[in-house]
């Protein structure tokens, strides 16, 4: 059986004419293009000769459209059999039937401008539209809470709650371990090493436990949401719920919100916990009896502290999953905008959580807390 | 271009373009189809038919070697598909080509792009070829003039047509068809069935197709395999004009003249 290494294809000129010989295909023209364009003169006449020619397909074909466009006049072949001169008519037609694939106009820079700006614009009044949409399918739920769906929230709290744990437990028990080992080594200098259970004990319970804990969550959560609903919109199924009378903000973010705000607080209980146990490790290898970290902890930190973190925590949760579940809702067509969409839901958490802790960092120093 | 011919035409390639031997699926304790057995010769356009369930879909990516069969032989251009591995089986991929029921286009490249993937990634050819090459493809489908638009912005028939061109982007001798005809209205499917008869004439090339449209089975048709899920196996073979005027199964009877099983 001949493959395409047997009876290469070969060319040689003999009074003026060009010889094609052996088999034209993909592989074989490609090692014979530029030498054959090369033979060619533009404007003279071109004559080939194809009687050794035993196979030629579409592609072989292109090389004789090739001949003749660089010739620049009709190109005279003799010596076709029957079934290869049938392939190389039907592949001239096709060809000659398309045109040349004109570059895209590149816009000038006004118009571009314009363009993106109105884009923008759009996707702003989109997102507006879809929170708006948000909050009174809330305000609807909060009047009415027999609505929700609580089984789809019951599934959606182990997916955000209790399978999210050991992340959030690993986490937050090596944050607390590099924290606490990092501080003692400059901290020891002066004698003040115990004070790096406070250092631990506040920074996690203020700020890195709800802070990592919404991280955690937008990775984790804020893109499944994202690609779930994306998913669901690229099926079409969003449109079946609206179709059947189902508001989908109703049926599917808010069972999804819920699940969100409620385990925040579970998460960030369990990375400060992790979190003072990493710590200790580490004080404890330095000598450090648990009493006294365990006093430290307990006598500088207050309800405050805690009950801070969680209230931050709770805002992110609601922010995180709005962001994932809007950016999920609002998903162009095909498998890259579902893509984008998860993408965008997780960045998005992140850029909002980090804001949003700065301005809880002022309004808490400004509240006295 | 003129175009003077000399000699007579064929020197036929050698063997079946496809032979499955005795091949049967299995998925667990259900069997799908068993002892399954035809062979498909060069240059005619072969149809796998049969009703929801029968397992058609199923044999046809059995025979592309997307999944080896639970029992039984298949042989792709004279090569064993099923035991093939490494370069051998990367280089039989390339000499048959597969068009899926939705098109299964790149979303992420433009037509054109689609076509010269293949070309691109298994040739030597300089890119101005390889851009001549998938021009003309896109022309031989009758999709002239769509070579920059995006899979998004084309029609169900367009898409296929696409589909068609980036299955023949290598000139395989075979081409395999699942369900061509789904989702098309009467007259796009006609279209393409007198698209399919055009490149098994003017091309040579070898058509395995997938599908349960009568109206095409009958048009497009030189031989057909009728597979049946009670049966769990072949039912009919043969030229589907003859099983359709001659057979007396009651199930190829019923799908010929689209009646209900056992209705007189």
């Amino acid at each position: 059986m001949a493959s395409p290494a047997d009876a290469p294809a070969t060319l040689t000129r003999r009074d003026g004419v060009l010889v094609l010989s052996g088999r034209l295909d993909a592989h074989s023209v490609a090692a014979l293009w530029r030498e054959a364009l090369a033979a060619v003169t533009p404007g003279a006449a071109l004559e080939i000769d194809l009687s050794g020619c035993d196979y030629c397909d579409v592609s072989g074909s292109a090389l004789l459209l090739a001949l003749e466009d660089k010739a620049g006049s009709r190109a005279v072949l003799h010596g076709a059999s029957p079934r290869i001169a049938r392939v190389i008519e039907r592949a001239h037609d096709a060809y000659r039937a398309t045109a040349p694939p004109a570059p895209p106009p590149v816009p000038s820079l006004p118009v571009a401008v314009g363009a993106a700006v109105v884009g923008k614009m759009r996707d702003l009044g989109e997102r507006i539209a879809i929170l708006g949409r948000t909050a009174a399918s809330a305000a609807l739920t909060a009047l009415d809470p027999l609505s929700l769906r609580w089984p789809d929230t019951w599934h959606q709290a182990e997916e955000v709650g209790s399978r999210a744990l050991p992340l959030i437990c690993m986490i937050g028990f090596l944050f607390g371990l590099i924290l606490a080992f990092q501080s003692a080594v400059p901290l020891r200098q002066f004698g003040a090493d115990i004070f790096v259970a406070n250092l631990v004990a506040v920074s996690v319970f203020r700020e890195l436990g709800p802070l990592l804990s919404a991280v955690i969550l937008a990775a984790r959560s804020g893109s499944a949401f994202a690609a779930e609903i994306g998913t669901m919109k690229v099926n079409e199924e969003i449109d079946a719920l609206n179709t059947m009378g189902l508001d989908p903000f109703r049926f599917l973010v808010m069972p999804r919100l819920i699940a969100a705000v409620a385990m925040m607080p579970v998460l960030i209980i369990a990375m400060n916990l992790s979190a003072v146990a990493g710590m200790a490790m580490v004080m404890m290898s330095l000598g450090f009896p648990w009493a006294a970290v365990s006093g430290q902890v307990v006598n500088w930190t207050g309800p405050s502290d805690v009950l801070g973190g969680l209230a931050k925590g709770l805002v992110f949760g609601a922010v995180v999953a709005g962001i994932g579940c809007s950016r999920g809702m609002a998903t162009g067509v095909g498998p890259r905008a579902v893509g984008e969409a998860a993408t965008a839901a997780v960045v998005g958490g992140i850029v909002a959580i980090i804001v949003l802790d700065g301005i809880f960092a002022v309004l808490f120093y400004l509240m006295g807390w | 271009m003129v175009i003077g011919v000399a000699g007579d035409a064929a020197q036929e390639a050698d063997g079946p373009a496809a032979s499955v031997r005795g091949v049967a699926m299995r998925f667990g304790a259900n069997t799908v189809f068993q002892d399954v057995s035809f062979e498909v010769r060069r240059g005619e356009v072969f149809v796998i038919l049969g009703g929801s369930g029968c397992g058609k879909s199923t044999l046809l990516k059995l025979m592309i070697g997307l999944r080896p069969p639970s029992a039984g032989t298949i042989t792709i251009l004279g090569e064993d598909i099923v035991a093939l591995r490494g370069e051998a089986r990367r280089r039989l991929k390339q000499r048959f080509g597969v068009m899926f029921q939705s098109g299964a286009l790149f979303g992420s490249m433009s037509v054109l792009e689609n076509v010269a993937l293949p070309i691109a990634s298994f040739t030597a050819l300089p890119a101005e070829a390889i851009e001549r090459i998938a021009r003309t493809k896109l022309g031989l489908v009758g999709l002239a003039d769509a070579a920059l638009r995006m899979p998004s912005q084309l029609s169900g028939g367009m898409i296929k047509r696409a589909a068609i061109a980036r299955a023949i982007a290598l000139d395989p001798p075979l081409v395999f068809l699942d369900e061509p005809a789904a989702g098309l209205d009467p007259i796009t499917s006609a279209g393409l069935d007198s698209l399919i008869l055009s490149l098994a004439r003017d091309l040579g090339i070898t058509f395995v197709v997938v599908t349960h449209e009568l109206a095409s089975i009958l048009t497009i048709a030189d031989r057909v395999i009728m597979l049946d899920k009670e049966a769990k196996g072949v039912i009919a073979e043969g030229d589907p004009r003859r099983l359709k005027d001659e057979s007396t199964h009651p199930i190829v009877r019923a799908f010929f003249h689209r009646t209900e099983p056992g209705a007189r």
